[in-house]
Formats: C-alpha cells, sequence, structure tokens
C-alpha cells in the first residue's frame, strides 16, 4: 500500500479560480444578494459585438472580400448601379423563401419542399382557368392563387409532422417531389406565359430606383426580423426549437405551433411564387427547382443553429446577399454553371466552420 | 499495485486535485455541484485531458488522450447520464465497443451468453440479453451500464451517482455488488451526494471544493457536520423548515378523483389545500412521477379526474392546466423544463411571456422586470438574467423553475424530484422556498426518491406501490421505515 500523497497546493495556486464559476454557496458569501446586478452587462459596445451584431461580423467581412474580389475582376461592370439591382433581384425570390426557412430551422425543423412549392404555385397561378379569371375580374386573383397553394402545401406539411408524427425531412421531401410532379400534369411541362399585363406591370416596376421585387424582400425579411424578435410568436419558435419537451411542460402547445410554422414557409413559397413569375413573366413546373437548398444554405450561414431554438434573421439577409453576389461575381467573370456548384459547396463548408468558430468564442465570452 | 496520483493545475474545473486509490477500496468524491467531481473521472476515463499533473497507475505513469486507453489499462466508469443506445440490444451494449468478433463478425452467441453471466453476478438474470435497452427503466439501463464496466474486466471502476435512478431495493444489490468486486480487489470511485450511503458502503473520502482537494484519505466515519464544513466551508444544517400547523380551514386548491392511466397506475385520489405540501413515496417505477405528470396534464388519464379549485381539467392537456393554474417542476431539469442556451430569464417567463405582450408584440421590458424580481426574491444565484441557464448551478436552475411559476402565480404546484442534482447547502433552500410558498398559500404536490425528504417537508404523505395508493396520513405520522414496510407489503402483494 502507498503512503497518501499530500496535495500541492503550490502549483495549484497558478490560476485563481474563476469568478465565473463559483460554486452557489461560495458566490452567496462573496456578494449577499446583489439581485439585478450585471443586468446592462449586454449594453455598449462590447456587448452588442458578443451578442447579435458580433455574430455578423464575420458575414459582414465574407460580403465585404466578396465585393472586393468582384470589383477586382470585373471593375466598373460589377460596381454599377445596374449590376447591384441585379444581385439583390436575384437574391429576392430566394431570400424570401429563406425567411421562412429560417423560421422552421429555428423552430427545430427543416423543409425541403419549398422550391416544389414554389414551381407548383407559380403553375398553377398562370393555368389558363386562372388568368382567364384574372382577366376578367382582377389581376390580384393570381396572387391570392399563389399564396393559397403554397399555404396549403405548408399546412398539409405541418398537419403531417405536427400531428402525423412524420418526421419533418421524410413529410417534407415527399411534398418536394409530390409537389413538382402536380405542377408537371398541370402544366403539361409546358411554360404558361403570363398574359395579363397589369400583373407584370405592377411587379415589374421599380420604387425610388428599385425593383418591387427587392422591396417585397425587404418587406418580407423586416417583418420576419420582428415576428421573430419581438413577438410571441417568435419567442414560441425558440422555444420550441431549443427544447420541444419543456415547451411543452410550460403549457407552449408545440404541435400546433410547429403546424404554424410550415404554414409560414407554405406562405412564403407563395410569395415566392409571385416574385418568380414577374421575373420571368411565366409560370413552369421547373421554377424553384434546388431552391430548397440554397435557402437551407443562406439560413444556415447566416448562422441559424441547423439544431434548432436560434436563428436570426440578419444573418440570413447575409447569406442571401453573399450567395447572390458570389453568383454575380462568378457570372461576370464567365464561369460556368458547374464551376460556381463546386465553389458553392466550399463556402458552405468554410462559412459553417468559420460560424462554429464564432458561435464557440460567443458561448465562452 | 501503487495507486494514482493526480494533479493538474491549470484547468479551470480542476485546479489541482490530488486523488489516491489502492486496490480493493471503495473511494468516495463529495463535493458540491461543480466541485469538479464529473470532470475529474472524465479524466480519469481519458474523455478530458488535464492540462497538467500526471497519472500513475500501478506504478507507472499513465497517460490517457481517449477513452478506449482508460478501458484498455482497467478503468471503467459508470456516467452519471446513462450512456447506454437506446436502439441496441443489452447484450450488444454491454459489449459495445469492444464486441466479441473474429475476423470482424460479431460472435453473437459468444456475446449473449457472457452477457447473461455478468448480469447474473449482479444479481438481474431476468434481463434478457436480447431485450432493446430502450425498453429497459432507468435502474435497468443503469445494470445494463454496470455489466459493461464489469465486461472490461476493469480494476477501478467509476461510478458517478450510480444510486440517482435506482430504489433503496436496487441500492442494497448495487452495494452488494461493490462489495463483492471489492473483495476481488477492484477499487471503485464511488460519488454520491447521498451521505448515508458513503457510509454504508465507502472506505475512505475525499473532499472536492472549486476544483481542489480540501481532505483527502478521510475514513467513512467522518461525521456529517464535517463533510459538510469541508465542502461548503460552513456550517449548513441539512434539516427540514419547521412544519406549520395544519389549517383545516384552507380551502382546497386541487382535487385528484379515481385517477389512473391503464397499465401504469389507478384509482389515485387525494386532495391538497391551500397550503399543504402532499408528498408522494414510493420506489422508482411505482407510478409516482407519472401521477404527477397525469394531474398536470401531460399525460392522458384513462380514467378519473383532475379538479382545480372545484374546475375539472381537461384531461392530457398541458395549456389547460396551466391556464388553470398548475406548476410542474420536472424531474429532468435540464431536458424537460429549460431552455439551456436561452437567457435566465426568458427561462423564468416561458410560461408566461405572453402575458406581456400586447396583440403578439413583447414588451420585454416589463417581462425582464417580472423575471428580474423573482431572481432577487429567491435569491438565484448569479443574479443575471441574461445569463445562459446552462451557466447555472442545479440548485439554481430548481430555482429559475419556481420562478417561472411564482411569475405565472400559480395555484397548484407540482414538484417532481425537488432537489436531485442539487448540492446540500441548496437543498435546505429550496426546502425553506416550498415552505414560504405553501405559506403563500399554494398547494404543493411533491415526488421524492428520498423518503426522508418527503417525510421531512410534506404536511400529508401518500404511499405509492406499484401505481397504487398504499397508505395516506399525515407525514409525522409515519417514519422512513414504515413507508418501506408499506411499499414492500405492496410489492409482495
Amino acid at each position: 500500500m502507498s503512503e497518501q500523497i499530500p496535495p500541492t497546493l503550490a502549483q495549484a495556486g497558478a490560476v485563481p479560480p474563476d469568478p465565473d464559476h463559483p460554486s452557489a454557496l461560495q458566490r452567496g458569501r462573496r456578494d449577499g444578494g446583489g439581485a439585478g446586478a450585471g443586468s446592462d452587462t449586454r449594453s455598449g459596445l462590447p456587448g452588442l459585438l458578443r451578442g447579435g451584431a458580433g455574430r455578423n461580423v464575420g458575414l459582414v467581412i465574407a460580403l465585404l472580400v466578396l465585393c472586393a474580389v468582384g470589383f477586382a475582376t470585373a471593375g466598373e461592370q460589377f460596381a454599377s448601379v445596374d449590376n447591384v439591382m441585379t444581385i439583390l433581384r436575384y437574391g429576392a425570390v430566394i431570400g424570401v423563401l429563406s425567411i421562412g426557412m429560417t423560421f422552421v430551422i429555428t423552430g427545430g425543423g427543416i423543409d425541403l419542399s419549398v422550391g416544389s412549392v414554389l414551381g407548383l404555385a407559380s403553375v398553377w397561378a398562370t393555368t389558363l382557368a386562372t388568368q382567364t379569371m384574372a382577366q376578367d375580374t382582377h389581376w390580384v386573383v393570381m396572387i391570392f392563387t399563389a399564396l393559397a397553394v403554397g399555404t396549403v402545401c405548408g399546412l398539409v406539411n405541418g398537419v403531417l409532422i405536427a400531428y402525423g408524427n412524420v418526421v419533418a425531412f421524410i413529410a417534407t421531401l415527399a411534398m418536394m417531389v409530390g409537389a413538382r410532379g402536380l405542377a408537371e400534369v398541370i402544366a403539361n411541362r409546358q411554360t404558361q406565359i403570363v398574359q395579363v399585363q397589369p400583373f407584370l406591370d405592377a411587379f415589374r416596376a421599380d420604387i425610388l430606383g428599385v425593383s418591387v421585387l427587392v422591396w417585397i424582400f425587404a418587406v418580407v425579411a423586416v417583418a420576419g426580423w420582428v415576428l421573430l424578435n419581438r413577438t410571441t410568436f417568435g419567442r414560441r419558435t425558440l422555444a420550441v426549437g431549443g427544447n420541444p419537451e419543456a415547451a411543452r411542460l410550460a403549457g407552449i402547445r408545440v404541435r400546433r405551433h410547429t403546424m404554424y410554422l410550415y404554414t409560414l414557409a407554405g406562405l412564403t413559397a407563395g410569395i415566392a411564387a409571385v416574385m418568380m413569375l414577374a421575373r420571368t413573366t411565366a409560370g413552369s413546373s421547373t421554377h424553384g427547382q434546388g431552391y430548397e437548398l440554397d435557402a437551407i444554405a443562406a439560413v444556415v450561414i447566416g448562422g441559424t443553429l441547423l439544431a434548432g431554438g436560434r436563428g436570426t434573421i440578419v444573418g440570413t439577409v447575409f447569406g442571401v446577399l453573399i450567395f447572390s453576389t458570389l453568383t454575380n461575381v462568378f457570372t461576370q467573370n464567365n464561369l460556368s454553371i458547374s464551376a460556381q456548384a463546386v465553389a458553392k459547396g466550399v463556402i458552405i463548408v468554410i462559412a459553417v466552420l468559420l460560424q462554429q468558430r464564432f458561435a464557440a468564442r460567443a458561448r465562452s465570452a | 499495485m501503487s495507486g494514482i496520483v493526480k494533479h493538474f493545475p491549470g484547468a479551470r474545473a480542476l485546479d489541482g486535485v490530488d486523488l489516491e486509490i489502492r486496490p480493493g477500496e471503495v473511494h468516495c468524491l463529495l463535493g458540491q455541484n461543480g466541485a469538479g467531481k464529473s470532470t475529474l473521472i472524465k479524466v480519469l476515463a481519458g474523455a478530458h485531458r488535464p492540462d497538467a499533473g500526471s497519472i500513475t497507475w500501478r506504478g507507472e505513469p499513465l497517460a490517457l488522450a481517449v477513452p478506449v486507453q482508460a478501458l484498455r489499462a482497467g478503468i471503467a466508469t459508470m456516467y452519471q447520464e446513462l450512456d447506454v443506445v437506446d436502439g441496441l440490444t443489452v447484450a450488444e451494449n454491454i459489449y459495445l465497443g469492444h464486441e466479441l468478433a473474429s475476423g470482424g463478425f460479431t460472435q453473437r452467441r459468444a456475446a449473449r451468453a457472457e452477457a447473461r453471466r455478468l448480469l447474473e453476478r449482479l444479481g438481474h438474470g431476468e434481463i434478457s440479453p436480447d431485450r432493446e435497452v430502450g425498453r429497459l427503466s432507468a435502474a435497468g439501463k443503469q445494470i445494463v451500464s454496470m455489466a459493461r464496466a464489469l465486461s472490461h474486466d476493469a480494476r477501478l471502476i467509476i461510478m458517478d451517482e450510480p444510486s440517482a435512478v435506482l430504489d433503496s431495493e436496487e441500492v442494497a444489490n448495487l452495494f452488494r455488488v461493490v462489495r463483492e468486486l471489492t473483495a476481488a480487489g477492484v477499487a471503485i470511485i464511488y460519488i454520491s451526494h447521498r451521505l448515508e450511503e458513503i457510509r454504508q458502503v465507502g472506505h475512505r473520502i475525499t473532499v472536492l471544493k472549486d476544483g481542489r482537494t480540501v481532505a483527502s484519505g478521510l475514513p467513512a466515519t467522518t461525521p456529517t457536520a464535517d463533510l459538510i464544513r469541508l465542502m461548503t466551508g460552513r456550517e449548513v444544517e441539512h434539516s427540514f423548515p419547521a412544519r406549520p400547523a395544519a389549517r383545516p380551514e384552507a380551502p382546497e386548491l386541487l382535487r385528484v378523483e379515481g385517477l389512473g392511466v391503464r397499465g401504469v397506475f389507478a384509482d389515485v385520489s387525494f386532495t391538497v389545500r391551500a397550503g399543504q405540501v402532499v408528498g408522494l413515496a414510493g420506489l422508482v417505477g411505482s407510478g409516482r412521477s407519472e401521477i404527477l405528470e397525469t394531474v398536470y396534464g401531460a399525460r392522458r388519464s384513462t380514467s378519473g379526474t383532475v379538479a382545480v379549485a372545484g374546475e375539472v381539467l381537461r384531461p392530457g392537456s398541458v395549456d389547460a392546466s396551466v391556464r388553470a393554474g398548475v406548476g410542474l417542476a420536472p424531474e429532468e431539469r435540464k431536458s424537460q423544463g429549460l431552455l439551456l442556451d436561452e437567457p435566465v430569464y426568458r427561462n423564468i417567463t416561458l410560461s408566461t411571456f405572453a402575458r406581456f405582450a400586447s396583440s403578439g408584440f413583447l414588451d420585454e421590458r416589463a417581462e425582464r422586470t417580472a423575471a428580474v424580481e423573482q431572481i432577487a426574491a429567491l435569491d438565484l444565484r448569479p443574479a443575471d438574467p441574461d445569463r445562459s441557464a446552462r451557466t447555472l448551478s442545479g440548485g439554481n436552475q430548481q430555482k429559475a423553475m419556481l420562478a417561472r411559476w411564482l411569475v405565472h402565480g400559480c395555484r397548484v404546484l407540482l414538484l417532481d424530484e425537488p432537489t436531485r442534482g442539487v448540492d446540500v447547502g441548496a437543498r435546505a433552500e429550496i426546502y425553506g422556498l416550498v415552505r414560504a410558498l405553501a405559506a403563500q398559500g399554494t398547494a404543493v404536490v411533491m415526488v421524492s426518491s428520498e423518503i426522508d425528504e418527503v417525510l421531512g417537508l410534506a404536511d400529508d404523505v401518500l404511499v405509492i406501490s406499484e401505481g397504487r395508493v398504499v397508505h395516506t396520513g399525515p407525514a409525522d405520522g409515519i417514519d422512513e421505515h414504515g413507508v418501506l414496510d408499506l411499499v414492500m407489503e405492496g410489492s409482495a402483494a
């Protein structure tokens, strides 16, 4: 049997105990009840940096670097007002989808169907019947149709996932395949040109020199930000995504809220469909193909946790801007679509790795 | 064989810990939550690498970079969070990571036979090696976890709160196995908050505080008061607040009548008046927690009713219960109660944030103010509403749960294992809070595995055995032995 070894406290003294992690009782002796103290630690610039803005610094840097590359390689052509508008117009459609996706992912889910639902809504809104009705009554009919189709598809997803206990990945995968198929059936694989001129006039206009599509994205993004950060709906989303069991036991109706989230994503797919009709002047069953992945990538690059419980609309907007700028820079430099896809893949991985770094630092701060 | 010496200053959680284990001894680690016990055992298990210090194992220096090295050296760990894979069978779990195999093919027959032998050695021959682990109770999973440790032929087994999910009979069985192992020369590091267990099974005690060893190699007979003083640095009376005189005239707030869930429990009836604390005592698996969850609506009852202040609640609807003024502090705070990465104030207002909103728009200032008030009232520390819930100690997390229902102003409070994972010092505070809440007119129902806690805190006690109430009466009319007697009788019937 060996002897007991005395503690070596000389070494132990090298690092003082972390003041942030004393035991409850020790803390009790130290600051006998300073309630409310430290409640304002978030104010001021350092606090701001550690909070939401800090997480976005990396995104701003990435965007600036991209712009610098664009300017260096394409010069005046890249920096022109026209080109900036092109970037924004391109980003607007995926941007609207991404806002809805931010909610679904923050709520702990995933929606693979938004691209297909966009396609279906664009087709449904441009069928001969719908367009005839629109011409007879008002072009708003087309918008309503697209929004209704999107919302109903989202509702179906939501009901299946929340009440049917179907895994979100599977339910929305089924919707992704099914909605695309239905769109093909309805359109008979034909492109349906928008004949309702007032509709096109309304959406292809500029306000203050900025395309209506970009304005729509801006409005949706602002509304999304308010909804996520300032309302009970947003708070429920965070709770349901962060810990559904805790949310349920706190009295939140988790199923119902989950259903709402997918319905919201469907609605944004409907809005995106209207924008797509305006941009391409046609409805097509191929609209929105692969957009769900771009939207998910934009959301994740933006810093929303794929596991749920934490979401950022500002981050998503940056994610969308980064993506569309990237595409634009490539196009300006005449890179092929395939090369762009490879680059996108690489950038997603780099972005997510950087995000994890930032998140880890934010947590330890 | 010489012992283990380790000291590693520099790490934040551990700041110079020395520990020496002799073969064949049960060495108990004591310390409050956050004292560094878990980190220490993770270092020993090879899950964390120490920043400094050394480990000597059987006279030779041992470097542990990955868990498998510890296992190969003969150090097996049973973690507090059960580390079994639900989808696999008992035998597969026992041999997880070191499957019996030849040429890459698993030898299932041999694994099953070995697993059966190990389970029998643990006194649980009734668990089939082919059973899916997900279907076992928490206690069953614990057994599987222990069988896995044995399967490594370990010379040192680390048990992190092995008794937390066990009832007293199973604890006795655990101790029997521990004694057998030590008789065979196996050393055991035993971590528990329950001092009486340490007295029963331990040989020597090491006390940790703030990541340092404050006392090492104490005999297991060291008086409780001394141990608590070492752990906390001050005297703590581990006693329950005085019970106020019964108030039979107080209004009845909760009435449970003939409540049952088919196959789980049946015919549970009791009432709780304002200011009264009713405790449910019983073994793990007796249906205690399930009764509480059903009262709350988290499970759907198949018979009977729950009424709050005379109004019958819709069964199986948590939000109806919450609206009627019922609150639950669940057993698993981390997985069932808290949003760990959200700030404390949002955890406190999780059930009530909608109140701080007009037409859906939150008034976060009012919300925070309400939370901060409760943080001060409950002396929740650190008193920072923006800190994430994850960083709080167990006791303060429990306070956050209580604060949630205080903001809510609930009339009926259900507490499931209110002091699980709460260190000795904070327990007394929780007890005081529960009493204070009752004094303000809340009706409290509590469930605890620790019978003395139920008897010490509650006014009335219901003893539950196998899903039935076998005794109802005042807490001072029955003692721990009486409860155990009833429970055993109920089990035998």
